[in-house]
């Protein structure tokens, strides 16, 4: 079959086989990774719930990580990271997107996703992952739509029949915005309402919260994904408590990075608005937006590829890897890349 | 010639370029969900042409499946080149972020590898358009195409070099890149060529292995005939590419233009340098579509990286624009800017005056004359 493949390859170079049998069918593709939409269901007033059947190159992921969704809006290609909600060993992709009042792709799908649609993936990725030998003791803390790779990560753990220890604690505004209700209970997780009576606790995350539903906590790994103030909630005690390496957490918001800025050299000249500034040392999306202009971009965190453009001379150094890239043309991802020295970028 | 500077005011010029800037803004922001379902459109289109034409190769021995079939894949081919490659290989999609229709992604069917031929012409030809001993598009380092150039009697052979190139066009395409010219002046070693070279052998590889082994292999008996037919649409392909091409650049009056004329220059002179070293061809729809829009050459080199489907709908406005500052707007049918490359090419080939007679194929000495 591969020989019979490259054959095929050879025929239709330079062009590739995808580009023809994405005509036919754009499921029929073999090297990208595409998902057709097959279900749709809105389980709170601001979120949609959709089930994907990959195409074939999709090699499944790991309870806890994000793959890259990406969909056409108005002729551009807009690419958001989401993870899936499903045990890692079922077959289909199940995502729970929010609408964030703000969010382009979020708002796009959450109107108007429909079986038969279909979205562009990636391989998945992201470290917020389950040892492969499972801990003892799990606590599993979610807020809002963070619920989607800690649930992903207590299905998988039931499907296994983990013989652990395992509580889920999940924070919602009120039972109507509680994602997954009705699952939850029945697997006997732990539900707090910040903002209504009703639930198993009520209010946010505090220490009493914690020693309640899992006092054995400090002889558990604790994984935890949700809005910025619960993380920072639970990160605090587990410093408090010297448990921080026990204690994982799933960045949707960027980390510290840090920056010299006091020897930036060159000039940034961002070629197609004719914008030239002196380097501050910054990332180059900063710097973009000091100089007057608002290239697009998502996370500004290295992770979404929103921001990415073409830079056409100059060499920059990725900072969350340190890696320098001075090629010509080459495409880089400005919220993460800082110049070194004179740097011409087509934005 | 006319001085580029000698035609407007400083004061005019940079209005000029405003007005052109305008022009972009207002069709940049424009961009949108037609102008990717316009170019999807255009890629299904060619890739069934391919495909068509392909097949019908395998019934090669009945002459019209022949015909037709070298007819679609030489289409396929036209597409591809200049409506598809060209354009997207300009960054006209690349706000689109899909990656079939990045500029840096994209790879054509012809033996010129993208990567070369994206240095050479959007770098080198669209900024320094027309600037002699800078613009290696004027002549290719082959032809003597401007009365500036300084003769050499190896000029003689101008109209033979120019048949040639013709017919081989994708290869001339190729071999641009390695620089012949600037090696044999000394201003470039042969060693400087080792990663052209080497991205030229495979990209060729590839092309020649499936059009010239693969598909007549495939075809059985009738290889010869596959062969033959793939031969010829490859030549036509070439010859059309090369008449548009040529028509853009090399009739009688656009204007070339010196390194010291062009120093320090301004957007506003840069726009006014595109408008006197282009020229457009005037016709139907499906004529501007076969062109790559190369037919709106004067649009295309002020926009380079706007959606060439864009060029007929801002024409008008570019070349009233081109009447109020009294600047030539450098158009006229197929055959007319044809036959005036034609003998442009032939009057070259001898030692000949510096400054050529005037045709009347512009608009200010329209203007003047009215």
């Amino acid at each position: 079959m591969s020989k019979l493949a490259s054959i095929a390859e050879a025929l239709l170079t330079p062009h590739g086989m995808d580009r023809y049998l994405e005509l036919i069918d754009p499921m029929l593709v073999r090297r990208e990774i595409r998902g057709v939409v097959t279900d749709v269901r809105r389980q709170t007033a601001d979120t949609v719930t959709l089930t994907l059947r990959p195409s074939r190159a999709w090699r499944g992921f790991t309870a806890g990580q994000y793959v890259r969704v990406s969909v056409d809006i108005d002729g551009v290609r807009r690419t958001r990271c989401y993870s899936p909600v499903g045990s890692q060993h079922g077959g289909a992709l199940e995502l729970t997107i929010k609408a964030d009042p703000e969010g382009l792709v979020s708002r796009h799908l959450w109107r108007h996703a429909e079986p038969g649609m279909v979205l562009g993936l990636s391989q998945p990725d992201g470290r917020f992952t389950l040892p492969a030998r499972r801990p003892g003791r799990l606590l599993l803390i979610s807020g809002g739509s963070g619920i989607t790779p800690v649930l992903s990560m207590l299905r998988t753990l039931a499907d296994e029949n983990y013989q652990g220890e395992v509580v889920f604690l999940h924070y919602a505004n009120s039972a109507e915005d509680a994602l997954y209700r009705e699952e939850l209970i029945n697997r006997d997780a732990v539900l707090a309402y910040t903002h209504a009576e009703g639930g198993d606790l009520h209010g946010f995350f505090s220490r009493e919260h914690l020693a309640g539903v899992a006092p054995w906590y400090r002889t558990a790994e604790t994984y935890v994904c949700g809005p910025k103030p619960l993380m920072d909630a639970v990160r605090s005690v587990y410093e408090a408590d010297g448990l921080s390496e026990q204690l994982h957490t799933e960045e949707f918001t960027p980390p510290e990075l840090k920056f010299d800025t006091a020897n930036a050299t060159g000039t940034v000249r961002f070629a197609h608005s004719g914008k030239e500034i002196e380097n501050s040392g910054r990332p180059l999306l900063e710097q973009a937006e000091e100089a007057g202009l608002t290239p697009e971009h998502g996370c500004r965190m290295g992770i979404c590829f929103s921001c990415t453009k073409v830079k056409s001379a100059g060499t920059v150094r990725n900072a969350l890897s340190g890696e320098l890239s001075g090629e010509e043309n080459e495409e880089i991802q400005l919220c993460i890349s800082v110049p070194l020295g004179d740097v011409e970028i087509n934005c | 010639m006319t001085g580029l500077a000698d035609r407007l005011t400083p004061e005019q010029i940079e209005d000029f370029g405003r007005e052109m800037d305008e022009i972009r803004q207002r069709i940049v922001a424009d961009l949108g969900k037609a102008d990717v379902d316009y170019i999807m459109n255009v890629i299904k289109t060619q890739r069934g042409l391919e495909i068509a034409g392909r097949g019908l190769l395998f019934a090669g021995f009945f002459p019209p499946a022949w015909l037709a079939g070298v007819a679609a894949l030489s289409l396929s081919k036209i597409l591809d080149n200049m409506e598809i490659g060209h354009n997207v290989m300009h960054g006209q999609y690349d706000w689109t972020r899909i990656p079939e229709l990045s500029s840096q992604r994209f790879e054509w069917d012809t033996v010129a590898p993208a990567e070369n031929w994206r240095h050479s012409h959007n770098y080198i030809h669209h900024t320094f358009t027309n600037i002699l001993d800078k613009d290696r598009d004027i002549g290719y380092g082959i032809l003597r195409i401007d009365p500036a150039q300084k003769w050499h009697p190896y000029y003689l052979g101008n109209p033979v070099y120019a048949t040639l190139l013709a017919f081989i066009f994708q290869w001339g395409v190729m071999l641009h890149d390695l620089e012949f010219d600037r090696i044999v002046r000394g201003e470039r070693k042969w060693s400087d060529n080792k990663e052209v070279g080497a991205k030229m052998v495979k990209k060729a590889a590839r092309q020649v292995g499936k059009d010239y082994l693969l598909f007549p292999l495939l075809t059985g008996p009738l290889a010869p005939l596959t062969f033959v037919g793939n031969a010829s649409a490859n030549l036509v392909r070439n010859l059309w590419a090369f008449s548009i091409i040529f028509c853009g650049h090399f009739p009688a009056d656009v204007e070339s233009f010196t390194e010291e004329e062009t120093e320090n220059e301004t957007r506003g002179h840069w726009y006014l340098r595109q408008i006197l070293g282009s020229a457009n061809i005037t016709g139907g729809k499906l004529f501007h579509i076969l062109s790559g829009n190369l037919s709106h050459q004067i649009e295309h080199h002020l926009f380079p990286d706007i959606p060439a489907r864009r060029y007929p709908e801002i024409a008008a406005e570019v070349r009233a624009v081109c009447e109020k500052y009294g600047l030539p707007y450098n158009t006229g049918p197929l055959h007319k800017q044809l036959w005036s490359v034609a003998k442009k090419i032939v009057k070259l080939a001898l030692p000949g005056p510096k400054q050529e007679p005037a045709e009347p194929t512009t608009v200010s000495r329209e203007l003047k004359a009215a």
